[in-house]
């Protein structure tokens, strides 16, 4: 076994350079989550606006991220961004805007359904209480959709994560980037090594992704108590 | 945009079109019976098995398809199993699909109330009868809304293979956009592409979504 592709794993600064790649992705993620979740909250609040034409283009841009693949999403703004608007971001930047407008999208119709499934009594009694239309929707609409809302946005949280995968098709050092250039760097060498690698990064996409979705089963199985 | 460039694309496109279908369809059909299996594994609370079928849900809802198509096309040859890029897809979306589908089947058999349960049971009726008489016919109408959405959630990660180089639809364009550098047209071509196949579709199982809702009781 002296051959034996593993030790690639744990030579030089190997295990290092992939945990960075790992950085990279789940810091991708975390800022798409956070301008998306933000922006997502405020498209789902339109979309329970009276204003029919509203509600229409917001339900379109929804409908517009759900029918797109993401790969395809990536590359849309990969190659138009520079293209039309002359704007040349490193491919990081596409990504985390291309993948927070999607969260965006996704969010919007989370928070949408959580706001209508508010009781309506709840409502009225905010509004007998002579609580203003701001003060209904931050102190009885937000806490209890948001309870409602926890676990879908959860395992939306876990679909960034492993959408965060496609990273290295527009040349982000992500995690597989940096993967496929120690396999590259020691094929010669130890020709298992991508066994090695891709077994490494399958696992290390699990353990970040796993506890999340563990996370919003609890959640969903306490509200059903 | 330069229509003629967009034409003289189509007939790749439809290529590409034909692979993304036929894919996404054996994929899909595959996935449906391994969750099929694997849910009613765990519902039967076979020993052994159902422990095996958890462990293989949660790896294969919780990597990303990326990677696993990656194992199976790169890593898995060095260990001596060689599989064309296509068969590698193949699994991948079977497998990966599976395991939603398996949490889908699942979910609709948890979702049948209690009462419904407990009242076959005052009736005398075997486990068996439970399950063919009460849990199934209701289960199955509930998990449709979540079989609906992975049906989709494939059909859209068959763009994935474009990256062990399977001639879908993302690939041809990929290919294209490398050969002339006219990504606009590409882009869009790609776009429309997925909207032919999934905007019909969503629309029938929305359709459908609503027609088998009758299976609840109670409401």
């Amino acid at each position: 076994m002296e051959h034996s592709g593993i030790s690639v794993l744990f030579q030089g600064r190997n295990f290092v350079r992939l945990l960075g790649g790992l950085w990279t992705s789940v810091w991708i993620a975390a800022l798409a989550l956070l301008f998306g979740l933000l922006l997502g909250a405020l498209i789902g609040l339109a979309r329970t606006s009276k204003n029919k034409l509203v509600r229409a283009i917001f339900r379109i841009y929804l409908e517009f991220f759900r029918i797109v693949p993401t790969v395809v999403l990536l590359f849309l703004f990969y190659y138009i961004l520079p293209r039309q608007f002359g704007l040349n971001w490193p491919g990081s930047v596409m990504a985390t805007i291309a993948f927070a407008l999607w969260v965006s999208a996704e969010f919007s119709d989370i928070v949408r359904g959580a706001l209508i499934s508010v009781p309506k009594v709840q409502q009225e009694s905010g509004l007998a209480l002579g609580l203003s239309k701001w003060q209904l929707f931050i102190y009885v609409l937000l806490p209890q959709a948001f309870q409602l809302e926890l676990p879908a946005t959860i395992n939306l949280a876990t679909r960034v994560i492993k959408t965060t995968s496609l990273l290295m098709m527009i040349s982000v050092m992500d995690l597989i980037n940096v993967g496929q250039q120690i396999i590259e760097a020691n094929n010669q060498s130890h020709p298992t090594a991508v066994f090695w690698i891709y077994g490494l990064i399958f696992l290390l996409y699990f353990i970040v992704d796993y506890p999340l979705s563990l996370w919003s089963k609890k959640v969903a199985r306490r509200k059903q108590d | 945009m330069d229509w003629q460039i967009i034409q003289q694309s189509l007939p790749q496109f439809a290529k590409g079109f034909q692979e993304t279908l036929w894919l996404s369809f054996v994929g899909i059909v595959g996935a449906m019976v391994v969750g099929l299996c694997c849910s009613l594994l765990q519902y039967f609370k076979v020993p052994v098995a159902k422990q095996l079928v958890s462990v293989y849900v949660e790896l294969f809802r919780n990597t990303p398809l990326l990677i696993q198509l990656f194992s199976l096309y790169y890593a898995f040859p060095v260990m001596g199993l060689k599989m064309s890029a296509v068969t590698c897809g193949i699994i991948g979306l079977v497998f990966l699909g599976g395991a939603y589908m398996a949490e889908g089947f699942t979910g609709g058999f948890d979702g049948v109330s209690q009462t419904q349960i407990d009242s076959g049971k005052a009736l005398g009726m075997s486990n068996w009868q439970l399950a063919r008489y009460i849990v199934f016919p209701q289960g199955f109408s509930l998990s449709v809304p979540s079989l609906a959405a992975n049906i989709i959630f494939l059909i859209k990660e068959t763009s994935i293979f474009s990256v062990i180089a399977i001639p879908e639809l993302t690939n041809t364009a990929l290919d294209l956009i490398g050969l002339y550098y006219r990504s606009n047209e590409y882009l869009f071509v790609l776009v429309i592409a997925y909207a032919i196949i999934l905007i019909p579709l969503s629309l029938l199982l929305t359709w459908l979504e609503k027609r088998v809702r009758y299976g609840t009781f109670g409401n």
